[in-house]
């Protein structure tokens, strides 16, 4: 009996329902170990996914602060004024969520509102490169959005993942051995009990026997006294005696047995 | 007649303008720039030239904003002097140069107050050469309405508000059209200012003053092709000293789209070249970013304003015994800060392909 095992009264029943349980934990292994490869799948896709996304984020950002720049030569310095007149949020964005088998994704949406607060920015001169630099970044904005939400994506994944490696791990190293250990445990010591209770009953009827034996024994003794006795005195009184000595035989006899 | 009477007052400003003027970068030092690797190369290769160690005390590493705040610094200190040196009529001119940028200054510091920000942390944003010594009163005010009666009357530019605007305007009103409104009235009176002058100096204003108010005709009304401008408000910005003026200006009033600016602009042969570029180096390239015509074409009329503008400020240092040269001095001055933070942002950027989309000077 090696192994841990549960702490458990070796019945019938217990055997019964540890055989059920043990049944339940390799169905629950078999269906974590497939959601574990499902997500993998998904996380490599996202992997792959994300990698992409840095490297244009790297570009599109690149040409963003480079629009920013033509801005400033064409313009001057218009941060303060367009910081000013931004009243509404003209870029936002919208969470939504994604299910991958089980697990809850958040991802994100850009939602642009058409117009802005500041289109007679650069009214006398740059204006273009003014409306140039805003859509250049908000196409860099959008790149963020897409990373930020593969990066959750990833993120989640990932914790997920671990969590579902965990378990499969757990159930396949821990919970199975220690309840076929339970099990073996369980038909081990009903096959104990068996013997044991065997043996007893070979014992109790060899005790039995024996008891027999020595009443018979007994019972033959007092007949020969008792016929001696007779020969001895008048019948009627031996017939008395005969009667008083019997019941008291029995009650010994049933004494003896009560102590099994 | 004049030019007898020039150097008595304004021919010492003239030499140490021209001194000036020759240190210019040139274009075999634009050159060396260009080659440069990082900002720190850059750096020395200014101060080989009249820039000196402007920026010697900036710890690493240099960010462009830097190096153009303390160009321009460079620039501020080259005024100063000639305006502290100045007698009239110089010094009047000298004042209306700096106009231009007090009417930046004082929209920056209008918007704070309309967004009841605190306005003296704008002081610091505010263009050195645009500074008056009652500009820091104006963030005393809370409101508009004590901005426009107790404030601005104060300013320079009070007969530009007390024309244009009403203390109403400046709440209704967006922020880019007050900005359009004064500047229009600042280039009418300039232009009326060097009339008074006369002679060979309004001669090279008013071909300046004239581009630069149809530049900002044709650029507002590029600019407000789709936007809620109406037509009748982008009429109203239009500067009446240019040489598309009257006809020129009421057309692109009226005009939707850029074909009509293109015929507009038609009838003036010096800007009959800009569209015609504009429009073979668009198709040319039409594999960037300026899908969209109508931008790139005017991304490129950009570049070719800046040249221009380049082009007719050289050409006032071609006559002597006039104030015009101290005028276009200061643009050319700004251009090449311009061009030197492009460069340098290229370099900070690593964006070798477009180094070369500055405006050489000399």
């Amino acid at each position: 009996m090696s192994g841990p095992r549960e702490a458990i009264f070796p019945t019938r029943m217990a055997l019964t329902n540890t055989k059920l349980r043990l049944k339940g934990a390799q169905t629950g292994h078999s269906l974590l170990a497939k959601k574990r490869d499902a997500l993998m799948t998904r996380f490599r896709a996202i992997l792959r996914k994300v990698d992409e996304a840095k490297r244009k984020m790297g570009r599109v950002m690149q040409l963003a602060s480079f629009s920013l720049a033509e801005v400033t030569y064409a313009t001057g310095d218009i941060a303060y004024l367009v910081q000013e007149q931004a009243k509404n949020a003209s870029f936002r964005v919208k969470a939504a969520q994604e299910n991958v088998s089980g697990v809850v994704l958040p991802t994100f949406e850009v939602d642009r509102v058409a117009g802005s607060d500041f289109n007679l920015t650069g009214l006398g001169r740059g204006g273009q490169q003014v409306i140039k630099s805003k859509e250049v970044y908000a196409k860099a904005l959008e790149t963020l959005v897409e990373l930020a939400s593969l990066q959750t994506a990833f993120m989640i994944l990932d914790e997920v993942i671990r969590a579902t490696n965990r378990r499969v791990n757990a159930i396949e190293h821990v919970v199975i051995p220690r309840l076929e250990n339970t099990i073996k445990f369980i038909i081990s010591e009903l096959d104990e009990m068996d013997r044991e209770e065997f043996y007893r009953l070979k014992k109790v009827q060899g005790k039995k026997k024996r008891d027999a034996e020595a009443a018979e024994a007994l019972k033959k003794k007092l007949a020969i006294e008792a016929g001696e006795a007779a020969e001895e005195s008048a019948k009627p009184v031996s017939v008395l005696v005969d009667e008083e000595v019997g019941p008291g035989d029995l009650l010994a006899t049933k004494d003896e047995d009560v102590i099994f | 007649m004049e030019g007898l009477f020039f150097n008595v007052s304004a021919g010492f400003l003239e030499g140490i303008l021209r001194g000036y003027k020759a240190g210019l970068l040139t274009q075999a030092q634009y050159a060396t720039l260009t080659q440069c690797e990082t900002l720190e190369d850059f750096r020395m290769q200014l101060s080989a030239t009249d820039y000196g160690n402007f920026l010697a005390n900036e710890p690493l590493p240099i960010s462009t904003s830097k190096i153009s705040d303390k160009a321009t610094q460079v620039m501020v200190d080259q005024f100063h002097y000639l305006r502290s040196n100045a007698v009239a009529p110089l010094d009047k001119f000298l004042d209306y140069i700096t106009y231009a940028y007090m009417i930046d200054n004082v929209i920056l510091l209008i918007t704070g107050t309309l967004h009841e920000r605190d306005t003296h942390e704008l002081l610091e944003r505010c263009h050195p050469l645009g500074v008056f010594d009652t500009m820091p009163a104006l963030c005393v005010a809370t409101n508009v309405e004590e901005l426009y009666q107790s404030v601005l009357v104060e300013t320079p530019l009070a007969p530009y508000f007390r024309e244009c605007l009403s203390a109403s305007d400046l709440d209704d009103l967006n922020i880019e059209i007050i900005r359009n409104t004064l500047y229009k009235a600042y280039l009418e009176d300039f232009d009326n200012f060097c009339q008074s002058i006369g002679g060979p100096t309004y001669d090279a204003m008013h071909r300046i003053l004239a581009f630069e108010a149809d530049r900002r005709t044709i650029n507002i009304t590029i600019n407000s092709f789709g936007t809620d401008l109406s037509k009748e408000q982008r009429a109203r910005l239009f500067p009446t000293i240019g040489n598309l003026f009257p006809a020129g200006n009421n057309l692109l009033a009226k005009a939707d789209e850029i074909e009509q600016v293109r015929a507009v602009c038609d009838y003036v042969a010096e800007y009959r070249h800009f569209f015609d570029a504009a429009a073979s180096s668009a198709s040319r390239g039409n594999g960037g970013a300026g899908d969209d015509p109508t931008s790139a074409i005017a991304a490129t009329l950009e570049d070719r304003f800046f040249a221009t503008e380049v082009h007719l400020n050289k050409l006032s240092f071609l006559q002597q015994f006039q104030y015009s040269i101290f005028f276009s001095y200061f643009k050319l001055k700004e251009q090449e800060i311009r061009s030197l933070t492009w460069i340098a942002e290229c370099i900070a950027q690593d964006a070798r392909d477009r180094i070369q989309d500055f405006i050489t000077i000399f």
